[in-house]
């Protein structure tokens, strides 16, 4: 497909997803919002995760990050400095993380995000009791729904767009390197650890973002609601249905999970967790390169036989 | 005689229980071949980890330009000019030829990016005579040619110093002359190179100097022929009967 | 109350050292990167829960009952869902993310089961309760009591692996799983095995646990991200690295509980990781890599 072809497409597909505040009704809006959210979630999960196969379970610490930050700073300051505060924090977090563990193999990165939110909203919790003595925060800015919306959107825009570049870039070739051989490229000059950390502090900050700019929807919030690890998990599988491979991907694992996680809240609250896990059991053990990767391999073995 | 490139003195390593390199210390002066020679286990590949960065001497130090490496981290040691092949072959699988080289180009001391390096890769796989097949798939290549690669890969670092790890095993007579003439090639272009090696005919028609080792230990330097005609070494290739 | 908390700190040290133990075995062995680990633990903790309150089985006698159990469960945990990931897997680190994969979604299965069947509410019974005063500090007898049970265990568990054959294979492959067939160990039975054991160890600790922690079915998390760095900080792989690991975190965090602040525990935690990372990432009684 021809990449000009493509460009055109693209705008157009968002053009058209811009105007969806201006006919949607309350609900409607409501769900466009919570599919705009994951998509850019789990992008930004697929962009750092998806090459160097390091798994983080830590998309909630940075969303809750960003999300507590605007909620802390509601007020006080302009939008877009709260914005840019949020993704400060978000951004010195991840390297904290990526400096740490990148240098090392996975099961050290893993293990630390793990735990991650749990660390985080422990830390803010403490603080808040201890020192500003207020836990949960009311939220009245004046940002309405459709705000939200087309902040998503443009998120979403941008973290593809980040994605093409770097996959052109000199560091989309590092990365592709250290995907085939971390070995090889460590001897070929490429700053490995450098390398991971730059991706993941990206990837980070999209998820700060997008927290930040979800937080006026919740009108109170508190650790737990910012934090909450199953946003983590929902994330995860949402990418691994829809692919890891290709940064489009998790598009089309996004879209059928939110619809059925609607669906098993409404009807199944008590049994939630159960399903989600079997669904994501399944999804491992008969999907793991999920939609994506299923239809290439498709595509590509109808290609060899005829 | 000018200052040595590569200086290794004291150079040693374990591994648990093992001593895999013990005490070892050679000199390489610039534009040399020298072959690092012994049976197997005898630490040779180890030597050359250590001297690439994917290994961390425990005692010893490894200079070059008189520049202490020991320690350093091997990206930092490739951009330093030290290039290296793998003892069993490392090809970038995801990477066609030229995206192999050009991510030799991209990171070195004096990258290259975009259409120059583009050129240069192009440049590099004529040099080892992989000519033409700069968009072929590293699945499609014969085990020389992924050799050929890796060795273009090497190049495009524009190294001062050349490690081959046993870069001409597994090849057929014809492919072997081929590979010990690319390898002379290379010593005019002002390259200096390590390599380790256990064909004899290569050592005999490369090597200006060697140095044998067995059990991680050093037990022979000079020539070619006066090392490979030393009882010593005898006896460590094929045992006691033979010496 | 410093020799309270020194007291305190090596028993729960000693909790932690147990569980980690059997997540140590099944990394260190089996390289399955269990994630689920601490909701085995929680779930024998409500079975001893259940156990005690009504069938009236006291939790010592409960072992007897819960821990072969957690060892069947988790050796066909093993065989039915984990073998496929291994025999699917090109090499460790493949397994390695398959496994962290695979097991993210026990957890949330185990911990959905354990909601449905218990709620989120938080459950605990009294079993030997009084106090006992020992080197001047006076500590719950049930704590001690569960303190020398895991001391039990895990000599028992170090006696086996290094007294025994079998044990002998198990270290054999956690070392080297390559070279282990060479000497006809049948490598995917014994990683089988060392799953099995390590199920069996922390559900060993929860039961154990059960006697003096009141617990819910959402802790179990907590408990597998500090068994994960005790796992860490010890050593892949070495029994002592966990005792001493697991003892020092169980000190660092009761002391930081007494004298700083018990809302920082976790922070703790993380503080001994961030150090152990930076300074040596193969553990204290580890190997280093590079």
């Amino acid at each position: 497909m021809k990449p000009a072809f493509l460009l055109a497409a693209a705008t157009v597909a968002v053009a058209v997803l811009a105007t969806v505040p201006l006919y949607a009704n309350g609900y409607q809006l409501s769900l466009a919002i919570t599919l705009m959210n994951y998509t850019v979630l789990a992008t930004a999960w697929t962009l750092f995760s998806g090459p160097t196969r390091y798994v983080s379970l830590a998309t909630v610490a940075f969303f809750g990050i960003g999300a507590y930050t605007a909620a802390v700073l509601a007020e006080r300051m302009a939008w877009p400095w709260i914005l840019l505060i949020a993704l400060a924090v978000g951004l010195a977090v991840a390297l904290i993380v990526g400096l740490s563990t990148l240098r090392l193999s996975g099961v050290y990165f893993v293990i630390f995000t793990f735990g991650l939110a749990e660390l985080i909203r422990q830390i803010v919790t403490w603080y808040e009791v201890n020192v500003t003595r207020t836990l949960g925060r009311y939220i009245f800015v004046g940002i309405d729904p459709a705000d939200i919306y087309w902040q998503l959107l443009g998120l979403a825009v941008l973290v593809f767009a980040a994605g093409i570049v770097i996959r052109r870039s000199r560091l989309g070739l590092a990365l592709r390197v250290i995907g085939d051989d971390e070995t090889v490229a460590r001897h070929v000059g490429i700053n490995t650890t450098i390398a991971k950390v730059a991706l993941f502090a990206l990837s980070a900050a999209f998820m700060t973002l997008c927290g930040a700019v979800m937080a006026p929807r919740w009108t109170y919030i508190d650790p737990a609601i910012a934090f909450s690890p199953v946003v983590s998990f929902q994330v995860l599988i949402m990418a691994l249905l829809g692919g890891v491979h290709r940064l489009y991907g998790p598009l089309f694992g996004v879209v059928p999970l939110v619809l059925l996680f609607e669906f098993l809240l409404a009807r199944f609250p008590n049994h939630f967790s159960i399903l989600v896990g079997l669904a994501f059991m399944l999804i491992v053990y008969a999907i793991p390169q999920g939609i994506v990767g299923f239809v290439e391999r498709m595509v590509r073995r109808k290609g060899e036989a005829a | 005689m000018s200052a040595p490139l590569l200086e290794v003195a004291g150079l040693t390593r374990r591994f648990g229980g093992l001593v895999a390199v013990d005490d070892i210390s050679l000199s390489l002066q610039p534009g040399e071949i020298m072959g690092l020679l012994g049976p197997n286990g005898s630490g040779k590949s180890t030597v050359l980890n250590l001297i690439s960065g994917a290994l961390r001497p425990d005692h010893g130090s490894v200079r070059l330009n008189g520049h202490e490496i020991g320690a350093a981290a091997p990206h930092r040691i490739a951009r330093l000019g030290v290039a290296r092949t793998f003892q069993l072959v490392r090809v970038l699988g995801s990477l066609n030829c030229r995206e192999n080289v050009l991510a030799g180009l991209a990171f070195g001391r004096d990258a290259l990016w975009g259409h120059p390096a583009q050129q240069r890769a192009d440049e590099l796989l004529a040099r080892v005579g992989l000519a033409g097949r700069a968009n072929t798939a590293t699945a499609e290549l014969t085990y020389i040619d992924q050799k050929r690669l890796e060795l273009a890969r090497a190049l495009a670092l524009d190294p001062r110093l050349l490690l081959l790890d046993e870069w001409l095993a597994g090849l057929n007579p014809t492919e072997l002359q081929d590979g010990i003439a690319l390898v002379r090639s290379l010593r005019g272009e002002g390259l200096t190179i390590l390599l380790v090696e256990h064909v004899m005919d290569a050592i005999r028609s490369l090597c200006d100097r060697c140095v044998v080792m067995n059990a991680g230990r050093k037990i022979a330097e000079g020539a070619p022929d006066a090392v490979l005609a030393e009882a010593e070494v005898i006896r460590a290739y094929l045992g006691d009967d033979d010496a | 109350m410093f020799a309270a908390a020194v007291t305190s700190g090596l028993v729960l040290g000693g909790m932690y050292a147990l569980i980690a133990m059997g997540l140590t075995l099944q990394y260190g062995v089996a390289r399955i990167m269990n994630l689920a680990h601490g909701e085995l633990m929680i779930a024998a903790a409500f079975a001893a829960f259940w156990l005690f309150t009504s069938a009236a089985v006291n939790p010592l006698v409960g072992l007897l009952l819960v821990v072969p159990a957690a060892f069947a469960i988790s050796w066909a945990i093993y065989r039915l869902l984990l073998i496929p990931l291994v025999a699917r897997a090109p090499n460790r680190d493949a397994l390695e993310v398959d496994s962290i994969l695979a097991t993210f979604g026990m957890l949330f299965v185990i911990q959905g089961v354990m909601l449905v069947m218990f709620g989120g509410a938080y459950y605990s019974y009294s079993f030997l309760a009084f106090p006992v005063t020992i080197a001047g500090a006076t500590v719950a007898a049930n704590r001690l009591l569960a303190l020398a049970f895991a001391a039990v265990i895990g000599v028992a568990l170090y006696l086996y692996l290094t007294r025994t054959r079998l044990g002998t294979a198990v270290r054999a492959v956690a070392v080297d799983p390559q070279s282990a067939p060479l000497v006809a160990i049948d490598v995917r039975a014994t990683a089988a095995l060392a799953f099995a054991f390590g199920g069996a160890l922390v559900a060993a600790g929860g039961v154990l646990v059960s006697m003096f922690l009141t617990f819910n079915a959402n802790i179990g998390v907590v408990f597998t991200m500090k068994a994960l760095i005790v796992v860490i900080m010890g050593g892949v792989g070495n029994l002592l690295g966990c005792l001493v690991a697991g003892l020092i975190l169980g000190l660092a965090e009761t002391f930081v509980a007494t004298f700083v602040d018990p809302g920082l525990t976790l922070a703790t935690t993380y503080a001994i990781f961030l150090i152990i990372l930076l300074v040596r990432p193969q553990g204290l009684f580890g190997t280093a890599s590079r």
